[in-house]
Order: structure tokens, then C-alpha cells, then sequence
């Protein structure tokens, strides 16, 4: 197996990269870490007839906090986003979700951006995002915009970024109460396989351990990761006991179009993400009430 | 259309090598067959096997996920450049062979690159960090108990100074 032909250029900047796509546009391709590029060229799945390699361009390695916000550069590297310490205090669901994606030899390769802007609808990054309601900004030459995480994820693998764009930044919310807790899991064959489904929650809680914010996401179970809002708020006031979480998942199919394939029935993945779901709830609502979160970083 | 060249220099295992490629190459190609160095294996050729895997700039990464232009300007070890400088196999090579770490041997590479990297950076593992840092390495002789016993004998063969089994 080896990919088609073709021309490849190494951009240095942000500006050269937007200058190469909107020269080559739709014909082109940005090679990040090429964890899921390189494969599908392998496969002749996509033959690009450009390929522009990013993976040289500093600027896109940042990673700050700006007020509300923790502010990630999209060509950071998997692992270095899993090993950033102040990232995994700040907004915790993503060094959870990067638990259980690939292995070693992969995450050291793929990037942050590359696995959100490639969107399997499975996979845990774009989920995290979903549900925290991340944001995305893109950049073309002359221009640039932002994009939230529902206006994002369109489709099984496919985004809102154009042919031209670029993505720059992510920017994740920071919730900062003193009880925040989160937490992912999901069901896959092998560690590292796809998810089957995946559910994360992150919610806080008040002294006397109501709940005053929640935020719930499925991934694997629809063209895109759910956040399932409407279910996060009917948990507002409460004190997330296991009755009310197990009450307020009955329902969790309804935002949910899972499909059927040999891993596993749409039946299958609606029960799964009623069960994931109720069981990162209670874990998130665990990890709130153990931790008083060191919030000055 | 005319396969594009590119023109690379790649350090690999200290040597630095200056060439021009088909853009297109993969890293595992260049190596195997570029630089003559056959002790990587190409396996599955899109990510899954791991028996490819080598150290770009002191991280383990899949050369078949690479392609040749993109190692532009950085350094590769490959399983040869494990081996101690006389040519002798290192600890973890040598535990490889003590453990029965290997049949077949298409995935040792791999294998020794993975577990390589994990005694580097945390020199007394667990089995189970192990097992996690081989996850990403599929073996189908050994059932991976003695890959993990053949890292346990090497960390308590470095820890007590090395040399005798």
C-alpha cells in the first residue's frame, strides 16, 4: 500500500500555509501529525494533489490561559497536551479524553487539531470539545473567524473549515468554581480502537452539593458528538444522587441517531451511552466533591 | 504526471544521510530501502501493527505514518542504532533472547523500540505499564507475557549495574 502521487510543500508560518491553500484550495491538504491522513493515502482513500506540511509552524504550539478561556495552539502534539499539567487543572475532560486515544507511538505524531479537524464522529477530542462548547478559529489568507463546537462538526468527517482555512487555535472554557469535576469513559474493543460510544461530563457543585452547572456529550452514537443539553439541565438544582442521574438518562436516545454495524446494533449503542452516560455523571459528581480545585493557575 | 522528488537530509542512528526521494516515500521505505537498514519491519503499512516503529527526535513514532520528507532535517534510531557501539545487543536486546520475547520476530523491532523508549523514561516500570506501552505493538508467537518478562529482566539488569543475568 502506498499513497498516489503527490506535490508537497513545507510551510513555515501560519500566513505561507493560508497563501498555499488558497493557492491550491481544494486540491490541497494539511499534513499535521498524518495519524489519519497517512493511512487513508495508504489506502487511496484521499489522494490530495498537495500535500502542506505544518508540522514545522511554532505558532501553532501555544498553549495559554486568556481570561475565561484556556487557549491551545492546534499543532500541538497529543502527548504534549496529555503531559501539559496547568491544561489538565484548567479544563481536566481533555487529558481524560486523550486517555484513551491511540497509543504511544501515535500520540507522539498526532495533533490536537489533526484529530479535530479529521471529526470521526468517534473519536474523543471532538467530543470533549462538543460538550464543553469549545470554540475553533480558523484563518485564510486576509481573514479569520471563529467557529463554535455545535456550528463545527457537520458530518462524519466533515467540519465548517473551508478549503482555504486553516485551523489556528482551539479555545477551551474554563469553568472556574471551586467544585468542578469531570470525567470520561467509553467502551471500545481494544484500548485505543475506536469507541463503540464514549460519553464525558463535567458539572459543578455548590456547598452544600447542588448542582449548579452540568454539561453531558455522547460520541459514536450520531454523525457527530451530542451534547446532550437538555439532560445536563434538568440536573441544574438537584443533588445528582445515582436515581436522579439513572432518571434524567432514560431519555438520552432522543438526541441520539446511532447506526448499526458488526460491532454493535443501534439498540446496543443507545443502552451503552445510557450507561456510560449515567456513569461518568456520577464520577464527574465524585471527582467535584473529592477535589477543591486549586482555581489560581 | 511526473513523480515528484524532494530532496532530504535525514540523520539516521548518527549518520547523516543526504538524498533526493520520491515525495511520496514513506519513512519505513526509506530506511529499508534507501538507507539498507532492513531491521525495521513494514507490517500493515497504515498504523495498526506497530512493528514499523522507530525514535524521531527521542520519541517513539510509526515510520509507515511518515513520509520521508517530513524526517527532513531530524534524527531517526532505528533497532540497529539499540545495539551497543562494539555491535553487541544491549540489555533489552540481550532479555529479549533470556525470556523468549521473540518467535517469529517480525514485531521485535517494534517491540525493543516501544519498550526502549518506556525504560528511558521510567526505568522500573510495572507489568502493566508495560503492557501499555506495548499496546501499540501486536505480537502473534508470544501471547506478550515474556515481551513483558524481557523488560522486567532488563530494568532489573540495568538497576543492579547490568551485565549478568
Amino acid at each position: 500500500m502506498k499513497a498516489a502521487i503527490f506535490e508537497y510543500a513545507r510551510a513555515d508560518s501560519i500566513a505561507q500555509a493560508c497563501s498555499l491553500l488558497a493557492e491550491h484550495g481544494a486540491d490541497a491538504k494539511l499534513l499535521a501529525g498524518g495519524q489519519s491522513l497517512v493511512p487513508m493515502m495508504a489506502m487511496r482513500l484521499a489522494r490530495p494533489a498537495w500535500l502542506i506540511n505544518v508540522n514545522e509552524i511554532a505558532e501553532l504550539k501555544g498553549s495559554r490561559r486568556d481570561g475565561a478561556v484556556w487557549v491551545t495552539g492546534a499543532g500541538l502534539r497529543q502527548v504534549d497536551v496529555e503531559r501539559d499539567g496547568e491544561l489538565a487543572r484548567a479544563v481536566p475532560l481533555i487529558r481524560q479524553g486523550l486517555y484513551w486515544v491511540g497509543h504511544v507511538q501515535t500520540k507522539n505524531r498526532g495533533t490536537l487539531g489533526g484529530s479535530l479537524v479529521h471529526a470521526d464522529p468517534s473519536a474523543e477530542l471532538p467530543l470533549v470539545a462538543r460538550t464543553l462548547g469549545a470554540s475553533f478559529l480558523l484563518r485564510r489568507s486576509g481573514g479569520e473567524r471563529t467557529v463554535p463546537a455545535d456550528e463545527f462538526f457537520q458530518a462524519p468527517m466533515m467540519t465548517a473549515t473551508e478549503p482555504d482555512e486553516c485551523l489556528v487555535e482551539v479555545h477551551w472554557p474554563v469553568w472556574r468554581g471551586e467544585r468542578v469535576g469531570s470525567a470520561f469513559d467509553e467502551l471500545s474493543i481494544r484500548h485505543g480502537d475506536f469507541a463503540i460510544v464514549a460519553a464525558c461530563a463535567q458539572v459543578e457543585i455548590d456547598t452544600a452539593g447542588r448542582c449548579v452547572r452540568a454539561a453531558l456529550g455522547i460520541g459514536g452514537a450520531a454523525a457527530v458528538p451530542v451534547a446532550a443539553e437538555a439532560i445536563a439541565r434538568s440536573l441544574h438544582g438537584t443533588q445528582l444522587e445515582d436515581a436522579t442521574i439513572d432518571a434524567a438518562v432514560e431519555s438520552i436516545g432522543q438526541c441520539l441517531e446511532p447506526g448499526s454495524d458488526v460491532h454493535a446494533t443501534a439498540e446496543y449503542r443507545i443502552h451503552l451511552a445510557r450507561v456510560l452516560a449515567a456513569r461518568v455523571l456520577r464520577q464527574a459528581r465524585t471527582n467535584a466533591t473529592g477535589l477543591a480545585r486549586d482555581t489560581r493557575a | 504526471m511526473n513523480e515528484p522528488i524532494s530532496s532530504v537530509c535525514i540523520t539516521v542512528n548518527g549518520v547523516e544521510h543526504r538524498c533526493e526521494v520520491p515525495t511520496r516515500l514513506s519513512l519505513v521505505d526509506f530506511l529499508r530501502e534507501t538507507v539498507r537498514l532492513t531491521g525495521t519491519h513494514v507490517g500493515c503499512e497504515h498504523g495498526i501493527c506497530g512493528a514499523c516503529s522507530v525514535i524521531l527526535d527521542g520519541d517513539p513514532v510509526r515510520s509507515c505514518l511518515m513520509f520521508a520528507v517530513q524526517a527532513d532535517g531530524h534524527s531517526i534510531t532505528t533497532v540497529e542504532g539499540l545495539a551497543n557501539a562494539d555491535g553487541s545487543m544491549s540489555v533489552l536486546q540481550d532479555s529479549f533472547c533470556e525470556t523468549h520475547g521473540l518467535q517469529c520476530g517480525y514485531c521485535t523491532p517494534g517491540m525493543l523500540v516501544a519498550t526502549h523508549s518506556l525504560l528511558k523514561t521510567n526505568p522500573n516500570p510495572t507489568a502493566g505499564e508495560i503492557r501499555d506501552a506495548i499496546s501499540g505493538n501486536l505480537c502473534r508467537c508470544t501471547g506478550y507475557q515474556q515481551i513483558v518478562e524481557a523488560v522486567q529482566l532488563a530494568a532489573r539488569r540495568v538497576a543492579a549495574g547490568n551485565g549478568n543475568r
